[in-house]
């Protein structure tokens, strides 16, 4: 990419892609921006016109906001708690020499592959089902009275699926990261007197911060957008609307378009708040 | 203190005997070198010695106490690897503070260990910056910096300087012989170099598939090698080996000479040969000679001001009391 040839010929062979991606982001974005500044109701009169910010004062004035933003943050935090503790956990144990690794390692890969439209509706019919459900025999078996999961611990139990989706991506990533880690390393701090633990604690761990950065960061985009895991177990019941549970009600149940998009700016905001802080602080390990 | 005994002491990976069953002393004090070609088994001996690796059988003795069980941070010993195994995301203190931190060293106490390693190491000034700011020759000694501060019984160095490029490797090469000195305390080295080993060892072990072929002093193997496995080992350029009626008239089966102890002349002399290649140092030059009925090369160092070129015909002498004798074996013939 020297000449000044070479470089104009990549700039306009990059060109399409970039206009396309532009697009794709700044239309939706823009039509947003257009409805919350609305009062659009399809089925109730359709266009009723400019009404400035009212949308937005309502959105957050609704008894149901600040509850659906603690959700939201309950979930994505859960998640990545419980993720990258047995995600580290996990990949130690599978770095360890065994018999069959490579099986092992595509089984415990395979929940990622599961949609999460199924995964959700397996856990929720085969696991958490207060009759039928796999927990309710065990419960059962020991006596004691089966927990009704989706509606006596709805938000945990959305953690817990989640989770089983995602600690895969993250054992895989700090697999990787850890394979890399030169075992000399840790001889050497077996030579100096370092016991397993504070190897963990000294070597490994220190080694693993960016790979946890990356899980971290990735994770969160992802998980602040979850839907499909809500819609097929609890419809946003028992304290697991979430910000993008709440916008879909607002447009599809109550059929506010004007009201949803509005609210679809705020997640926008939010997700750029937390953004913002994860690169804070999670930031300058990327740096190093 | 820091005498090392192995009774007995073997390694198996599996069905592959990597060591078999061997015994070696080394004394309180002493510079130790282990080398070998590659895969020899050098390595696994030394980290055998540290504790790194579990023994199949037999036993290590660090001043007389049974270790072999021991674990390796409880022998004594402190290890400098090859890859320096610094911990990247610590400061160079840090780094050579962690031992002392591990084995509960007071503060005070850690601080006077690091400056006095600083000074001793040259580090004063790159106590603050992580390792990755460092050069190789600068990692190099802060690994020995972390290896010091343990005042250890004993230094093990598993091929310390073959990360380095040749010249940081000769000025590394006499750090450490210079800090043997000072210290006074038992060093094992492991190289496949035989230039570090000759010039660094008080004791040179020469080891091949896990088999200790001969211990000494550097010239006691360069004057009298066990076999001709070590003859040709150590020195360089290699020893010539000669068999056939040439090795019949000393009443061997092979002879060897080394190519400092030939003497070369255009027209005098019992063996002649016709110049290949010749590789002119400026101090010496080494003539690779062909077409001598001997074998198929000759390597022969003659004066630097001595001109023969490719394809001369020259004659060589060479010194007949410096011709080592085997026999069909490999074994010296005294």
């Amino acid at each position: 990419m020297a000449t000044q040839h070479s470089r104009s010929a990549a700039r306009l062979m990059m060109a399409p892609a970039v206009v396309l991606l532009l697009g794709w982001m700044l239309v939706p974005l823009i039509m947003t921006l257009y409805f919350s500044f609305k009062k659009y109701l399809p089925l109730r009169g359709g266009d009723l016109g400019w009404v400035g910010f009212d949308n937005y004062v309502r959105f957050v004035t609704s008894s149901a906001f600040w509850p659906s933003v603690l959700a939201t943050l309950a979930i994505v935090g859960g998640v990545l708690v419980i993720t990258v503790v047995f995600g580290v956990l996990l990949a130690i144990l599978l770095n360890q020499p065994m018999w069959g690794q490579g099986i092992v390692r595509i089984l415990v890969i395979a929940p990622f592959f599961v949609m999460p439209t199924v995964s959700a509706l397996v856990w929720k019919n085969m696991f958490m089902d207060p009759v039928n459900g796999l927990f309710a025999h065990l419960w059962k078996f020991f006596g004691a009275q089966p927990v009704e999961w989706l509606s006596q611990a709805s938000l945990q139990s959305i953690v817990m699926i989640v989770s089983w989706q995602w600690l895969p991506f993250a054992t895989l990533i700090l697999l990787t990261a850890i394979q890399s880690l030169d075992s000399e390393q840790l001889e050497a701090a077996e030579m100096d007197g370092a016991s397993p633990l504070k190897r963990f604690a000294y070597i490994t761990l220190p080694h693993l911060s960016r790979a946890i950065t990356v899980v971290v960061l990735i994770q969160t985009i992802f998980l602040l957008a979850i839907f499909a895991e809500i819609f097929v177990t609890t419809q946003g019941s028992f304290g697991t609307r979430t910000l993008t549970y709440l916008i879909y009600q607002r447009v599809l149940e109550s059929q506010n378009v004007g009201l949803g998009s509005a609210g679809g700016v705020y997640a926008i905001i939010l997700a750029n708040i937390v953004a913002i802080f994860l690169m804070r602080i999670v930031g300058k390990n990327l740096d190093a | 203190m820091g005498r090392i005994t192995l009774d007995k002491v073997s390694k198996r990976f599996g069905d592959v005997e990597v060591i078999p069953p061997l015994d070696l002393t080394i004394e309180d004090g002493e510079f130790t070198v282990f080398v070998g070609p590659s895969g020899c088994g050098k390595s696994t001996l030394l980290r055998l010695i540290a504790g790194l690796e579990d023994t199949t059988s037999g036993q290590i003795r660090i001043d007389s106490q049974d270790a072999t069980h021991v674990p390796p941070a409880k022998r004594g010993l402190a290890m400098v690897f090859q890859s320096y195994a610094l911990y990247p995301h610590m400061s160079v203190r840090k780094n050579i503070a962690f031992p002392m931190k591990m084995a509960g060293v007071s503060e005070d106490e850690q601080k006077r260990r690091i400056e006095a390693a600083a000074n001793a190491l040259n580090l004063t000034d790159y106590l603050d910056r992580r390792p990755g700011q460092l050069s190789g020759g600068q990692r190099q000694r802060v690994a020995i910096g972390r290896a010091i501060v343990r005042e250890p019984s004993a230094f093990l160095f598993d091929e310390p300087l073959s990360n380095l490029d040749a010249a940081l490797r000769v000025g590394m090469r006499l750090e450490i012989s210079e800090l043997h000195e000072r210290l006074k305390t038992t060093m094992i080295y492991v190289t496949h170099d035989q230039v570090e080993a000759m010039t660094m060892a008080d004791k040179i072990v020469v080891l091949q598939a896990g088999v200790i072929e001969q211990v000494g002093s550097p010239l006691e193997l360069y004057h009298e090698p066990r076999n001709k496995f070590v003859a040709g080992f150590i020195g360089s350029p290699k020893m010539n080996f000669i068999e056939g009626a040439e090795a019949g008239k000393h009443g061997a089966h092979t002879i060897g000479i080394r190519p400092e102890h030939i003497a070369v002349s255009a027209d005098e002399g019992p063996w002649s040969g016709v110049v290949s290649v010749s590789e002119h140092l400026g101090s010496d030059t080494f003539f690779h000679v062909h077409d001598t009925g001997l074998a198929e090369t000759i390597t022969v160092r003659a004066d630097g001001e001595v001109g023969f070129r490719h394809g001369d015909r020259i004659r060589l002498t060479p010194r007949a009391e410096l011709i080592h004798k085997f026999d069909e074996n490999g074994l010296r013939i005294a």
